[in-house]
């Protein structure tokens, strides 16, 4: 019976195999992840304001009540994205997220450092189509490179009180994207 | 013959180890570079480009967006300071100072991440709200019943998550060390 502990070192090493591949797969095959819940109540290259999460229901889990999020739903195959989202009084962030959730970027309103965060956000072959001296010159220009074509840019603004949140709701609504085709040399 | 039904025998025993073991990684929560300061525990890589693939699995399977490191940090409690769950029908004391952070804000939610209905629709504190002591520090009471000061109620579920976010903050972005900043204490004060 010098066999069955062979049997069992095969299977264990066959399931360590099963294990890492369905893991990685997960991102891949996930159906409720947020980029999937998001697309059904999202337009395509236009920010969404998201309903505030309450006890019945909320767009995803673990949202922070005290927030108002705004969603821009991005699809970079037709060109560049412009965002432009104008910052309310507390505290407001942008993270910048792949099609798989991946955080690839954030900035908030403090790093902008202006009342408005402006900027460009390409895949890394339309940055290399950008003429090199508009680059240079336009120096406050912000250049994010998205490292898949589609992805969520989620905008998010603190209302440090409950009172304070319609405010921050308008301040939230002027938040724009939209594509500008890339100019052809 | 004996071939054929070993050959089945390990196929169906690696398929059960390997799918096993994926669902209790995923379903744990199990991340490599963890941070935890007492009750809380916080994945600041979960919220950059160098997120281990157990986390970027499990964030898939639940659906949320982690908070990116630029943007702060999240901290996240399933027991008290003494590894007692967080039982809806007991009374906790959250109690002490905070890490550096610009706002901090504290939310409960039951462990699907949903909000917990309650009359006041009350579901956290901000940094901003949060009634404080003259040097500083503050208490917020959990619990079924109201209690005067900071009271977040539990709405008496079986067990909820307590998720402390703290929003731009240096913690997590420069290092990985417990010595960073105190985190509040959590204490059970007893159950009905």
């Amino acid at each position: 019976m010098i066999r069955f502990p062979l049997w069992i070192l095969g299977a264990l090493l066959l399931g360590g195999i099963v294990h890492l591949s369905t893991v990685l797969a997960m991102p891949q095959a996930a159906t409720q992840d947020a980029y999937s819940r998001l697309e059904r109540i999202t337009s395509v290259n236009a920010v969404t304001q998201l309903s505030a999460p309450s006890a019945q229901n909320a767009t995803m889990p673990f949202m922070d009540p005290a927030f108002a999020v705004a969603v821009c739903r991005y699809d970079l195959s037709a060109g560049a994205l412009k965002l432009r989202a104008p910052l309310s009084q507390a505290y407001t962030a942008i993270t910048f997220y792949t099609r798989n959730s991946v955080a690839y970027y954030a900035i908030n309103d403090r790093a902008a450092g202006r009342h408005v965060i402006e900027l460009d956000l390409m895949t890394p072959e339309q940055h290399a189509q950008v003429p090199e001296e508009e680059d240079v010159t336009a120096a406050d220009r912000l250049i994010i490179e998205s490292p898949t074509r589609l992805g969520l840019i989620v905008l998010r603004a603190l209302a440090p009180e409950p009172g304070l949140m319609p405010m921050v709701r308008r301040a939230l609504a002027g938040a724009q994207c939209h594509i500008e085709p890339v100019p052809q040399q | 013959m004996r071939l054929f039904f070993g050959s089945c025998f390990i196929l169906i025993l690696a398929a059960a180890i390997g799918l096993g073991a994926t669902w209790l990684t995923v379903t744990r929560g199990i991340a490599f570079g963890s941070l935890t300061i007492g009750a809380w525990t916080a994945w600041p890589k979960s919220g950059s480009v160098d997120i281990d693939p157990y986390a970027r699995a499990a964030i898939a399977r639940i659906g949320d967006l982690p908070v990116g490191v630029g943007d702060g940090v999240a901290f996240y409690a399933h027991t008290d300071d003494a590894r007692n769950m967080l039982d809806g029908r007991c009374a906790f004391v959250i109690s002490g100072i905070t890490p550096a952070a610009r706002f901090w804000t504290l939310t409960l939610y039951d462990t699907q991440g949903r909000l917990v209905a309650n009359t006041l629709d009350r579901h956290g504190f901000t940094s901003a709200e949060i009634l404080r002591e003259a040097d500083g520090r503050f208490a917020i009471s959990i619990g079924p019943r109201a209690r005067p000061g900071n009271w977040l109620p539990s709405g008496g579920i079986e067990q909820f998550v307590l998720v402390w976010r703290l929003y731009d903050t240096p913690i997590g972005v420069a290092s990985l060390t417990t010595k960073e900043g105190p985190m509040p204490a959590v204490v059970r004060k007893g159950c009905t």
